[in-house]
């Protein structure tokens, strides 16, 4: 649909007038939207985006995210995105923003998924050895277990185990 | 004007076969959002880089595909026109044609597969299939992610699953979809109520035309909004539930409307199908609203001699960029409704 105003560009924003029981609708292209308004009496906030939206998620709820004083500076080494250009922004650089944002990435996703642990596909490729690295990590707890209850003959096949998978990786 | 045997051109695949709960379900989508490890995300990423990551994939495909005849589309060399007629056959997103530099559009021959290179990440795999779908699309989907998988090393985490430019995606990098037609719920004011409860349980709709709360032609598209912390088997089977529901609910509106107001029904319907084959020009609102009241019309028994096939197409053959493209020029508002109101005149007094 195109602006009714200047006929040139599409219609993105439309306004629905109730006056006494009558309804007016208009359908007008952003500039047209923003000179006319004043005139209608609307008022335009500032715009609804997604950006917009990730920002208020991160800012709301005191206290649970970290605050702009302290992710400041916080900075992906990788792409040299900072944790403010995606506060703005709404995007990551790089996968490694994942890891370098981690902290103040995981209430964020919480909120938009109710989690922040994938389950789910995993790639054969890489998939294979993030296994075996699980693996390895449950072992290395259990050894810290058998070490303290001073099992050692447990803990010595613990040991041998750990050294048999890193070989695999 | 209509040559049937370039309707492929204009038309997606699914739009020619009728599939399960066709009557309701147009077609199952799932979207798997995938980048690659060692470059940053599209929009942050330089020319070059962009320009590796496309031939990267190309290359992918290149070498060997169990997928048949691909069609590789550089966005560049297309024109403004045909970019937009992409994006009317649902093969490419709205965003991926704003700026076309080193993007690339990979589809198969029957349009179940297509493939953005260079979106918002580096690579979405889509796949469509008629009517009410879910577990061939995502089957197909799973089928081409291990393809690409086999040669391309993806930017994987343990903890957080895929990896996307943006974190809404994060996670299995799974969106699911089904494009509904609701008719009989939009007539008996139903639908925005049974629409509004879906976004309580984690679903998303939208109107697949119009702005805002209407939608003209009575199209809903319905998708899951969560990728991270459940399978995708679990996502998709938690949209298909949903779906199904939905389906049900339409289908008994629709008999309940045919049994306590029949005439009513038929009064409606017949003077909307009137309209259609009679009209001299149609815009696109007034077409949208009028197949969906015929293509009801049809279902339920009430216009007989039409193939419910060819009022589907017509949805796609009235837009705008896809007029136009059939006419062969750019055409003014005033001309399109003309193509438009006679493209439908002619598609349904031929039959």
């Amino acid at each position: 649909m195109l602006c009714q105003r200047c006929q040139e560009r599409p219609a993105t924003v439309h306004l629905t007038k109730m006056f006494d029981h009558e309804k007016t609708e208009l359908h007008l292209c952003e500039l047209c939207a923003k000179s006319v308004g004043s005139e209608l009496g609307f008022i335009f906030g500032p715009n609804f985006t997604f950006q917009n939206l990730i920002a208020g998620l991160l800012e709301g709820d005191l206290g649970m995210y970290p605050q702009p004083t302290a992710d400041k500076g916080l900075c992906c080494e990788n792409c040299g995105l900072t944790f403010s250009d995606f506060r703005n922004g709404g995007m990551l650089g790089c996968g490694d923003c994942y890891r370098y944002f981690q902290n103040g990435l995981e209430p964020l996703l919480k909120k938009v998924h109710g989690s922040h642990r994938h389950i789910g596909k995993v790639p054969k490729r890489t998939g294979g050895k993030v296994r075996i690295r699980k693996e390895i990590e449950d072992l290395r707890l259990e050894l810290q277990r058998a070490i303290g209850k001073e099992d050692y003959e447990h803990a010595a096949y613990l040991r041998d185990e750990i050294r048999r998978r890193e070989r695999e990786l | 004007m209509i040559n049937q045997e370039h309707l492929k051109d204009f038309l997606p695949g699914w739009v020619f076969v009728n599939g399960d709960s066709g009557d309701v379900a147009f077609s199952s989508r799932i979207r798997l959002a995938r980048n690659l490890k060692g470059f940053p995300f599209p929009s942050y990423a330089n020319e070059q880089q962009l320009a590796v990551i496309n031939e990267t994939v190309k290359q992918a495909l290149k070498n060997k595909s169990d997928f048949g005849l691909l069609e590789f589309k550089n966005i560049e060399d297309l024109t403004p026109g045909e970019r937009l007629v992409l994006v009317e056959k649902h093969l490419c997103s709205p965003q991926f044609i704003e700026n076309p530099r080193f993007k690339t559009l990979i589809v198969n021959e029957e349009q179940s597969i297509s493939i953005m290179v260079n979106e918002e990440d580096h690579l979405r795999i889509q796949t469509i299939m008629p009517g009410f779908s879910l577990e061939n699309a995502l089957l197909l989907a799973n089928r081409v992610d291990d393809f690409f998988e086999s040669s391309l090393e993806y930017c994987f985490d343990e903890y957080c699953g895929y990896l996307t430019a943006c974190p809404t995606n994060v996670g299995t990098g799974i969106r699911a979809s089904v494009m509904l037609h609701l008719p009989g719920l939009t007539l008996v004011d139903q639908v925005k109520k049974v629409l509004s409860a879906l976004a309580h349980i984690g679903i998303n709709v939208r109107g697949m035309y119009g702005e805002g709360t209407e939608s003209y032609g009575d199209l809903y598209q319905v998708s899951n909004q969560v990728t991270l912390g459940r399978s995708e088997e679990d996502l998709a089977n938690h949209l298909k539930s949903v779906c199904r529901q939905v389906i049900e609910q339409e289908k008994a509106v629709r008999e309940a409307l045919l049994k306590d107001s029949k005439v009513q029904l038929e009064d409606k319907l017949c003077r909307s199908y009137g309209i259609l084959t009679q009209a001299r020009m149609l815009t696109s609102q007034e077409a949208l609203k009028l197949l969906s009241d015929a293509k009801l019309g049809v279902e339920l028994g009430i216009i007989a001699g039409v193939n419910v096939i060819n009022i589907r197409k017509l949805f796609f053959l009235t837009r705008a960029s896809i007029l136009q493209k059939m006419v062969g020029r750019e055409l003014s508002p005033s001309e399109r409704d003309f193509y438009r109101a006679k493209t439908i005149r002619d598609f349904l007094n031929q039959v």
